[in-house]
């Protein structure tokens, strides 16, 4: 009965989703919302099961002074610092994102400025990965290092300079061998997906009952 | 104004009222051509006036600009008749467009623009189930897939390092179908981890599919017979933050050296931070995603990588029983017949052009324009 009722449930909804695809009619004109709306209400549950756990997990690194420790300790002051302020932002300003509320300042002075500079660690590891990809040790990596070195001369000023039919070259890569390679992947990420999903619709697939 | 009086307003023409189609009802469409006087600089645009009998009263129901020739309403009753006119406004007059017939709006059964999708699902559908039945009569060929292969090598190398496994599904939901197909692939990881007694971190995004992964590991660690093995404490949450999550998973490969990564789901711009931050510690990694864009970022840093449908496959490739296998099949022959209708339509379009150009002949080219307005938009 444990495994057979989720499977059950699984087939009714996966092919209850099937027909509101294609119904729209209502009662299955408007079911895909229904059920997304169900998902986000279950996820908000299931956030706060998130929360216990990373704080869990970084108070006993604390407690049995485990190693950096010291990490956890920052995460939660950060952690409670920022929860604090939304709250008394909230209920000063009835808005975190109030211009005049702390919460604002914390995220505008702080957060943003933290993920800016993860995003442009980015171009450094670009960097070093295009510097291991673009090695020319057989024919397959010289066409790569070639095309690469084509589309990007093609796709900044000094590319035309250098010769006109730089930017030529460049779109034709990008607009034939790359999209057809683009979209013939896409095309078999697509049945995957159908193949898959009517696996898990028929109970095939359970992995997601473990 | 001297202008509008000298050539006169003009109503637009043609004003035509009808059920939306393909919807669930509560709404009308209105089209009609655009008035001759839109050229006039004191032309503002359209007033859509609805009205529940020919005579009126008519009310204002909304209002578009110069320029635009269609309007939704859907503010309507289903089968209740309604009434409906145009008027062109300009700074200085309005003048109205005759009176539609009535129109009801009504709900459909059928979405006859995905009339299409109905086509292929029921065809690869179709496919599929042939071969789940076919695979239980015969075994069935599947290619090797080499970063699925490389699962046991991988484990094993962490093992024999002393250093711990890093599990990541990026950015992925549950509800997300790639996110189950990283599941089977962490069954198989965490088993091989319990057998060999290595540790297994798995660092999440979203706290469902942390439950999941938290699942699927002590399911594993209990088939292997390790039950004692499995940690809650290494399967947490970190952060719904797209680089917040980055810099919590870099934090914990530069501090934990994970002698192997899997980076196995949905993956956007922090792919190549940890891909590149996992090479730097020297980690053997198996990648797998379905986002083209990442695809490259993980090529270039990665050991292995599954592109695209092979992640799909992991499930039917790691446990091949024959309808898992037949399923695969399914899949491959709906690709062949995507592949030959894609040769088909080339051939089919060019042949078209070529006779029109040649001996004026347009039958073919617009058969060709129907057939590929069809697959476009439906029926």
């Amino acid at each position: 009965m444990k495994r057979e009722v989720p499977l059950v449930i699984t087939f009714i909804t996966g092919i209850l989703l099937v027909f509101a695809f294609f119904i729209p009619h209502s009662p299955f004109g408007d079911l895909q919302q229904r059920f997304q709306i169900w998902y986000s209400i279950v996820a908000g549950f299931t956030f706060l099961l998130g929360l216990d756990s990373l704080v869990k997990h970084h108070l006993k690194k604390v407690q049995h002074k485990r190693s950096g420790w010291g990490y956890s300790v920052a995460l939660l002051i950060s952690f409670f610092t920022t929860l604090v302020l939304g709250f008394y932002s909230w209920v000063v300003f009835s808005s975190p994102y109030d211009l005049r509320a702390p919460f604002q300042w914390l995220y505008t002075s702080v957060i943003l400025p933290l993920q800016a500079t993860m995003f442009a660690l980015l171009a450094f590891f670009i960097a070093s990965a295009a510097y291991r990809a673009f090695q020319a040790r057989n024919l397959a990596a010289t066409l790569l290092l070639v095309s690469a070195g084509i589309v990007m001369l093609g796709r900044v000023p000094v590319g035309k300079q250098i010769w006109p039919g730089l930017p030529v070259i460049s779109d034709w890569i990008m607009n034939y061998p790359q999209m057809a390679a683009k979209r013939g992947i896409l095309m078999g990420t697509y049945l995957g997906a159908i193949a898959m999903s009517l696996r898990i619709i028929l109970g095939m697939e359970r992995t997601y009952l473990t | 104004m001297i202008w509008v009086m000298i050539i006169g307003l003009h109503p637009p023409g043609g004003v035509r009222a009808f059920d939306t189609p393909s919807d669930a009802g509560g709404s009308i469409t209105i089209n009609w051509e655009v008035s001759p006087s839109e050229s006039l600089d004191a032309f503002l645009g359209y007033r859509i006036m609805r009205a529940e009998s020919t005579e009126g009263p008519f009310e204002e129901i909304g209002y578009v600009m110069k320029g635009k020739n269609s309007y939704q309403d859907q503010s309507v009753e289903n089968r209740k008749p309604y009434y409906y006119r145009i008027e062109a406004i300009t700074t200085e007059d309005t003048v109205a467009s005759p009176v539609t017939p009535p129109v009801l709006a009504s709900p459909q059964w059928f979405n006859t623009s995905r009339l299409n999708v109905l086509v292929f699902t029921v065809l690869i559908s179709a496919f599929v189930l042939l071969y789940i039945r076919r695979a239980r009569r015969e075994k069935l060929f599947i290619r090797k897939i080499p970063g699925l292969d490389a699962i046991e090598e991988a484990v094993g190398r962490s093992t024999e390092m002393g250093r711990p496994i890093l599990y990541s599904f990026g950015l992925g939901l549950l509800s997300d179908v790639v996110t189950i197909a990283s599941l089977s692939i962490l069954s198989r990881v965490a088993r091989k981890a319990a057998e060999y007694g290595t540790r297994l971190i798995i660092p999440n995004y979203d706290p469902l599919v942390m439950t999941a992964a938290q699942e699927t590991v002590k399911q594993s660690c209990t088939e292997a017979g390790r039950p004692d093995l499995y940690n809650e404490g290494d399967i947490t949450f970190l952060t719904q933050d797209q680089f917040g999550y980055a810099a919590g998973v870099d934090g914990i490969i530069v501090r934990e050296r994970p002698g192997t990564c899997f980076w196995q789901g949905y993956f956007f711009a922090e792919s190549l931070i940890l891909a590149e931050t996992g090479h730097s510690v020297g980690a053997i990694q198996i990648a797998g995603t379905i986002a083209v864009t990442q695809l490259p970022f993980f090529i270039a840093a990665c050991d292995y990588v599954l592109i695209g449908e092979e992640m799909y496959a992991a499930s039917a490739y790691l446990r091949p029983e024959p309808q898992m296998v037949g399923s695969l099949k399914g899949e491959d022959i709906a690709k062949a017949l995507i592949m030959t209708l894609i040769i088909f339509s080339a051939l089919f379009g060019t042949v078209g052009v070529l006779l029109e150009h040649w001996f004026g002949n347009s039958a073919i080219i617009n058969t060709f324009n129907q057939f590929v307005d069809w697959l476009e938009v439906g029926g």
